[in-house]
């Protein structure tokens, strides 16, 4: 239901303030609160970034000198938890989406405006939980998996403020995941058929499909492990008579998804931008849509793959081995379409396009180490090693924060009318790309050679090469200040865009940048073709 | 961002909107109960899991009576046929029929959670006794505490079905139509719920 608003209501008036204020008060515009997910996301970013920085500061010596190896355990469980549930899945999904969203479908807002404004308002209260759980007596130590019974039997007060945590968090991201769906399958303008649809509003209808059916499996098992906690039952612990596989199996039944959920947003993403600064239509529009949804049902068939070193049975190990496998044709579909796109493209060489390039460098690499670990005899050698670290940062950092920040330099002029400067732009990619590449890519050997992962000692003969990550992790911090003096000076002398400085087809580009309240004067535009570069008269130099 | 100062007035048409789009709060409702039953499969997927995998162990007592679940699945069944009754008084605009039939409904819900209380105090075991009885109290009192909260929603309609300023009325029958589902919905679980606890 669209909420009426009657402008004579001064209730309503005082629920909507203008200016910046809006940003923090409970406010039903999309927009409002797709910044607000932004921002808050970015800030928890920095504080996750932070601890980063302290891990790979331990980690440049095999002793564990920087700090106590409890302080490690519980900065390393941190450090995941927030990048994680409070940067990577709000901003890919809660930010982008609900800008986006509603201008891609042709409505003024989304279908539950109000539902919309709780979801967002639960996470600066969940995130604030989970920051202060490191504060009281005995923070969360076992990671953001949580595994029982290492998550039972360490000091715990800490831990049940982890579950709060989460579980509120989880229940945020169900309410935009059904805001999302009801607002793709239901709220589209007339006339606008599904298959005229951006490619993000695919790629976010097949995450919240995920989203619905996978979320509440994780609410119900942390349920379950606080109950181990406070009432002492024995759902997870073997001394009572407990099965801690049984956690594992229902955790990675969301937990795997839940990289689909980190990542198939940024898919959806990346297939409006190279379009966009390529001047070409995006390839394969269909074969895109089918691979979208060919990963949302073979994502939730794969969960064991984590699973191999838990007593998995063969018949069980060679299922997950080969739908795993299987998982690799549409995402490489999606690649060579991508590819595709850019040949023979007129190419733009911006900061979201060296951004977009980036994401699917380093996606490719990440995913060929995920079919490789996809093999049992291969993954039992590596499992719990720094491989498995440097894959999944391959996936979800060079992925997905890659896209995030191409996304950024994309969007900026619709959010502000202003530019963002592409000297500043070119120097953060420059820097972020070098960065995360001599982190993560180094890690690859360490783990090859044995490193275990969360662990803050290691054996002295890996000492040069984790100093080396480490400098990769410095200059990854380092980006950051060419990336937040951009901003800022943007926002404050950036040169004016223009409504539509990319000459861009999609809808959200077909109005005034920034949008007005109600999206657009008058009618929304139907956009039967939002990639016909070339094909029908666009303003081209 | 003084940039986005957009000092237009917000109008957001409802009347605009409902002109092209059928309402879709019913979908909104539909999407959630999906989520919601993914939370009770999880907990049945243990279960089962359990089942299979852990025997119990020496001397653990985990025994289930079954009259007084079967007296509760009947209960819950004539409670969604009454909510039925319910709605289709209130189509005719016989709002205290509507009224009655909703109490009803609401004394069976209640009733049922008597029963399962019942039970609970007569259980030869309990919440940490062992993995099944504490699985068993898992899924029954989740289950029951939707039981509960469509208690407190039948009780809140029905006030709101009264013929004098009450908000529910033959025009806007959707706060009605959305707890009758989500009261077939949390039925629906008890049947799947008796046959995996109590007769499997």
């Amino acid at each position: 239901m669209t909420i009426s608003i009657d402008p004579q209501d001064s209730n309503t008036k005082s629920l909507q303030p203008k200016g910046w204020l809006r940003y923090f008060s409970f406010s039903l515009d999309h927009k409002v609160i797709g910044i607000q997910y932004l921002v808050c996301g970015f800030l928890f970013y920095l504080i996750g970034g932070t601890l980063a920085s302290a891990i790979r500061i331990e980690l440049a010596s095999p002793m564990s000198d920087f700090m106590p190896r409890d302080v490690y355990n519980q900065v390393l469980t941190l450090h995941g938890t927030i990048m994680i549930f409070l940067w990577i899945v709000p901003v890919v999904n809660g930010a982008f989406g609900n800008y986006l969203i509603p201008f891609y479908v042709g409505a003024r807002d989304m279908a539950f405006p109000r539902l919309n404004a709780v979801a967002f308002w639960l996470i600066p209260p969940s995130g604030l939980m989970l920051v202060a759980s490191y504060f009281v007596e005995g923070a969360a130590q076992a990671g953001w998996t949580a595994y029982p019974p290492l998550s039972i039997t360490t000091p715990q007060s800490g831990q049940i403020i982890w579950i709060m945590s989460v579980l509120l968090l989880g229940g945020s991201s169900i309410f935009g995941g059904i805001n999302f769906i009801a607002t793709i399958i239901k709220l589209r303008r007339p006339g606008l058929k599904l298959m005229q649809l951006p490619m993000y509003c695919w790629a976010m209808l097949g995450t919240s499909l995920l989203v619905v059916l996978s979320t509440p499996v994780l609410a119900g098992t942390l349920i379950l492990l606080s109950f181990d906690i406070v009432a002492h039952t024995g759902f997870f612990n073997p001394v009572l008579g407990g099965n801690v596989v049984v956690y594992q199996h229902l955790f990675w039944f969301y937990s795997h998804p839940a990289v689909y959920i980190m990542v198939l947003p940024a898919f959806g993403l990346v297939s409006e931008i190279l379009p966009v600064h390529s001047r070409k239509p995006l390839f394969g529009y269909t074969t895109m849509v089918f691979s979208i949804m060919g990963i949302v049902v073979l994502g939730l068939v794969v969960w064991a793959h984590h699973m191999f070193t838990s007593g998995t049975p063969p018949w069980m190990r060679l299922f997950f081995t080969i739908a795993t496998a299987f998982i690799a044709v549409p995402t490489g579909i999606k690649f060579f379409n991508w590819v595709a796109t850019l040949w023979g493209g007129k190419i733009s060489i911006n900061s979201a396009m060296l951004f977009s390039c980036g994401f699917i460098i380093n996606f490719v690499f990440g995913g060929i180490t995920g079919v490789a670990l996809a093999q049992v005899p291969f993954d039992i050698h590596v499992h719990d090693t720094y491989f498995v670290v440097a894959h999944f940062h391959y996936i979800v950092y060079g992925g997905t924060v890659f896209i995030i920040f191409s996304s950024i330099y994309h969007w900026f002029p619709k959010v502000t009318g202003k530019l963002m400067s592409e000297k500043l732009g070119i120097l953060h990619f420059a820097i972020t790309f070098v960065g995360f590449n001599l982190c993560f890519a180094p890690q690859h050997w360490l783990g090859l050679n044995g490193m275990p992962r969360r662990v803050a000692e290691y054996d002295p003969q890996f000492q040069f090469v984790n100093q080396i990550s480490s400098v990769g992790a410095l200059l990854m911090a380092i980006s950051t200040i060419p990336f937040l003096i951009n901003i800022f000076l943007s926002i404050k002398n950036g040169s004016d865009s223009g409504d539509n400085p990319w000459n861009a087809l999609t809808p959200e580009w077909l109005t005034s940048s920034p949008p007005p309240v109600e999206n657009w004067e008058g009618e929304a535009p139907l956009v039967e073709e939002p990639y016909g570069y070339g094909k029908t008269k666009t303003k081209e130099n | 961002m003084t940039t986005l100062d957009s000092s237009k007035e917000i109008k957001k048409d409802e009347s605009k909107a409902s002109e092209h789009h059928e309402d879709f709060r019913m979908f909104g409702l539909i999407t959630f109960l999906i989520a919601d039953g993914m939370t009770f499969a999880g907990f049945f997927a243990a279960y089962l899991t359990y089942k299979a995998v852990n025997p119990l162990p020496d001397g653990a007592i985990y025994e289930l009576e079954l009259p007084i679940p079967t007296l509760n699945t009947i209960l819950l069944l004539v409670s969604s046929a009454t909510f039925h009754k319910a709605g289709k008084a209130l189509m005719k605009n016989k709002n205290s029929d509507t009224q009655k039939w909703l109490i009803v409904t609401a004394l069976l819900g209640i009733t049922f959670l008597i029963c399962q209380l019942f039970e609970y105090f007569n259980l030869p075991f309990g919440l940490t006794d062992n993995l099944f009885a504490s699985t068993f109290y898992a899924l029954t009192g989740f289950h029951g505490l939707h039981v509960t909260l469509g208690t407190i929603m039948i009780l809140i309609i029905s006030w709101q079905t009264r013929l004098k300023e009450g908000r529910i009325t033959n025009q806007n029958m959707f706060p009605l139509e959305a707890v009758e589902l989500y009261w077939h919905f949390v039925d629906g679980i008890w049947v799947i719920l008796f046959i995996i606890l109590y007769l499997l």
